[in-house]
C-alpha cells in the first residue's frame, strides 16, 4: 500500500472535499491502483532529463496594457450563488 | 434522402442554388431530434426557439446574397464551451445553474461563419471520463447500438453528428476525447495542434493538454470547420501565432510517395482482432494511395497513460480548485467557510472527478512533487522527442484509434484503470502536443464502427486532411448509417 486511509483523508482535506466512510475506503484501493500503476514511471532512467512543461516551445505570451472594456460589477455576480450590493457573501470567517 | 443526413458541403452547394434554406435544414434537423433524442440523449440542452430564430436571420442573409461557410449549418457545441446567456454545465452538478456572461472564441468565430447553435452536448463530468457515463445529467448512448456507450468525453458531440442530430460539432480533447469518440461513433474527429485553437471560454481540465475541435461525417467539412475554427487569439496565451493555411486546399490531393509511419508499440496484445484486422486492410490501403508504409518506433509509448495519470488529474486539481461555491454555481449549506467550501465540492462533484482531484492533490503534495509531477514531466520530454524522431522517418503515423470498439454501458464504471486503457493509442498526442485525425475505416462483424487514427508533426494539419481525404476515397469503406 503507497497510501493509507488516513492519508486519504489528509488529501482530501488539502483538496477541500468532504468525503464519506464509504468513500475513504473506496478512494483508498482505487488510488492505491493507480498509484501502483504510475510506478512503472521509474524503471525509466531520466536523470539530466529537462522536465517538459508545454508542447509548443512559446515562452511568455506579452500584450500591449491598454485598458478594455470589462464585464461589470453586475454581470460578474450575477452567477454567484450569494452576493450583496457589489460584493459576493460568505459564511462567516472572523470569529 | 433529409437534408439532416447531409454533409456541409452538400447543404452550403444547395444553399448557393437556391434549393433549401436555413430554416429548412433547421427544421429537419430538430425533427430528427425529436425522432432520435430521447433514445441517444446527445444534448443537455436543445437550443429550438434560439435555433430558429438564427436560421430565420440567417435565411435574411443569405437571400441578400451573403452567404458564409457555416451559413444554415445546425451546429452542436460540448457543453464545455461558454456561450454568452445559455447555460454551460460541463456535465457538472456544480456548474449546473451557470450562465456565460461571455462566448467563448470558438463561438464567436463559428458564430460569425453563419453556424446554427443547434444545442449543447453531453460530456463526461469536467471532460473526465472515456464514456460519457459520468456526466451527471445521464449517459449518452451509442446510436450504432443503444446498449453501448458513445465514448468519451465528448461522447454528446460525437453521437449528435453519427445520429444526425446535428451537421457537425464541437468537442475537446484532452487524452482522445474527440478522436476516441468520432472512431466508436463511425465519424471524422480532428484534433489540431495545441495552440491552433484558441481556448479561450473552454472550461479547463487540463490545460497543457486541453484543445478544441471538430466532429463531421467527412474529411471535406472537417476542413470546412478547421477553416473557421484556427487562428491565433490575443486572448489566449498559448495560442500559437503561426500561418494558418486554407485547410480546404489539401482535400483531394493525392498522397503518392509519401511514407506512412506504423508504430510497433501499437500492435501489441491487447487488442481486439476484428480492429488489428481492419488497421491492416487500412495499412494495405495506404499502398493503394502511392503511399509507402514504413515500421517506426515510438519506444516510450507504454508509459504513456502512466504520465497522463499524473499531469492530467495534477492539472485538473488545480484548475478546478475555483469551484467553490462563492462566485458561481453551485452552493451547499454549511457551518463556516472552510465546512461550505468542503460540502459544496462533496456535492457539487462526481466520483470520477473527486478521484482525479485526489490524485493530482496527492501528486503535487509536498515531498511528492519530484517523485510524480517532475518525473512525468521528463517521460513527457522523452515521448515528444520518439514523435519528432519518428517524423524524421514519415510523413504521418497511422494507428488503431482505439484497442477495442465501443463497450458497454456499466462495463468499466467500477474500474477505472480499465476504462484508462480505452484511451491508450490517444494519450501520446496530447502529451506531444501534435494534431491526430480519427476517421472510420470499418465494421465489426456485429456491426460496430472502427477507427483509424492518422498522426502528424506539429501545425500539420494540412496533412493530415490531406491522407484522411485520399484514404477516404481510395479505401472504399463501406458507407453505412445507424439503425435508429
Amino acid at each position: 500500500m503507497k497510501l493509507t486511509a488516513q492519508e486519504v483523508e489528509y488529501v482530501a482535506h488539502l483538496a477541500r472535499l468532504e468525503i464519506t466512510p464509504q468513500e475513504k475506503e473506496k478512494f483508498t484501493a482505487q488510488l492505491n491502483d493507480i498509484l501502483l500503476y504510475i510506478d512503472k514511471l521509474n524503471e525509466l532512467d531520466t536523470k539530466g532529463v529537462e522536465p517538459m512543461s508545454h508542447a509548443i516551445g512559446v515562452t511568455n505570451a506579452f500584450r500591449e496594457d491598454n485598458v478594455v472594456e470589462s464585464i461589470g460589477t453586475e454581470k460578474t455576480l450575477a452567477n454567484a450563488p450569494d452576493a450583496r450590493g457589489e460584493f459576493f457573501r460568505v459564511p462567516k470567517v472572523i470569529e | 434522402m433529409e437534408l439532416y443526413q447531409s454533409t456541409i458541403h452538400e447543404l452550403q452547394d444547395k444553399i448557393k442554388e437556391g434549393k433549401t434554406t436555413a430554416t429548412e435544414i433547421t427544421c429537419s434537423v430538430l425533427q430528427r431530434i425529436d425522432a432520435v433524442e430521447e433514445k441517444v440523449h446527445s444534448y443537455i440542452r436543445v437550443l429550438k426557439e434560439e435555433a430558429l430564430a438564427a436560421a430565420t436571420d440567417a435565411d435574411k442573409e443569405i437571400k441578400k446574397g451573403n452567404i458564409k461557410p457555416l451559413s444554415g449549418i445546425p451546429v452542436a457545441l460540448k457543453d464545455i464551451v461558454c456561450t454568452k446567456g445559455v447555460p454551460t454545465t460541463c456535465g457538472s452538478h456544480i456548474l449546473h445553474n451557470f450562465i456565460p456572461p461571455y462566448d467563448a472564441t470558438v463561438v464567436e468565430k463559428l458564430r460569425a461563419a453563419g453556424a446554427i447553435f443547434i444545442g449543447k452536448a453531453n460530456m463526461d463530468e469536467f471532460a473526465m471520463g472515456s464514456s460519457t457515463e459520468t456526466s451527471y445529467f445521464g449517459p449518452t448512448r451509442n446510436p450504432w447500438d443503444l446498449e453501448r456507450i458513445p465514448g468519451g468525453s465528448s461522447g454528446g458531440s460525437a453521437a449528435a453528428v453519427a445520429a444526425d442530430e446535428c451537421i457537425a460539432s464541437i468537442g475537446s480533447d484532452t487524452g482522445g476525447s474527440i478522436r476516441q469518440p468520432a472512431a466508436l461513433c463511425g465519424i471524422v474527429g480532428m484534433k489540431p495542434t495545441y495552440g491552433r485553437v484558441s481556448r479561450f471560454g473552454l472550461i479547463a481540465f487540463a490545460s497543457s493538454l486541453d484543445q478544441i475541435g471538430p466532429f463531421t461525417k467527412d474529411v471535406e467539412d472537417c476542413a470546412i470547420m478547421m477553416n473557421v475554427l484556427a487562428g491565433y487569439d490575443p486572448k489566449e496565451s498559448t495560442s500559437v501565432n503561426v500561418e494558418n493555411p486554407d485547410y480546404h486546399q489539401f482535400v483531394g490531393r493525392d498522397i503518392q510517395g509519401w511514407k506512412v509511419g506504423i508504430p510497433k508499440e501499437y500492435f501489441v496484445e491487447g487488442i481486439d482482432p476484428e480492429v488489428k484486422a481492419a488497421i491492416e486492410e487500412s495499412i494495405k490501403a495506404m499502398e493503394k494511395c502511392g503511399a509507402q508504409s514504413v515500421e517506426i518506433s515510438l519506444p516510450h509509448t507504454q508509459y504513456c497513460l502512466a504520465v497522463y495519470y499524473i499531469i492530467a488529474p495534477a492539472e485538473a486539481s488545480s484548475n478546478l480548485a475555483r469551484y467553490d461555491g462563492v462566485k458561481y454555481g453551485f452552493r451547499a449549506a454549511g457551518g463556516d467557510l472552510l465546512d461550505m467550501y468542503k460540502k459544496t465540492r462533496m456535492q457539487g462533484f462526481g466520483a470520477e472527478v473527486k478521484r482525479r482531484i485526489m490524485i493530482g492533490t496527492y501528486a503535487l503534495s509536498a515531498g511528492y512533487y519530484d517523485a510524480y509531477y517532475k518525473k512525468a514531466s521528463q517521460v513527457r520530454a522523452l515521448i515528444k522527442k520518439d514523435f519528432e524522431e519518428a517524423f524524421k522517418k514519415c510523413d504521418v503515423i497511422l494507428t488503431p484509434t482505439t484497442p477495442t470498439p465501443a463497450f458497454k454501458i456499466g462495463e468499466k464504471t467500477d474500474n477505472p484503470l480499465q476504462m484508462y486503457l480505452s484511451d491508450i493509442f490517444t494519450i501520446s498526442t496530447n502529451l506531444a502536443g501534435i494534431p491526430g485525425i480519427s476517421l472510420p475505416c470499418g465494421f465489426t462483424k456485429s456491426g460496430l464502427p472502427i477507427g483509424v487514427q492518422f498522426l502528424a508533426g506539429h501545425f500539420q494539419e494540412g496533412k493530415l486532411i490531406q491522407v484522411a481525404s485520399a484514404y477516404e476515397r481510395k479505401a472504399q469503406v463501406e458507407k453505412r448509417r445507424p439503425g435508429l
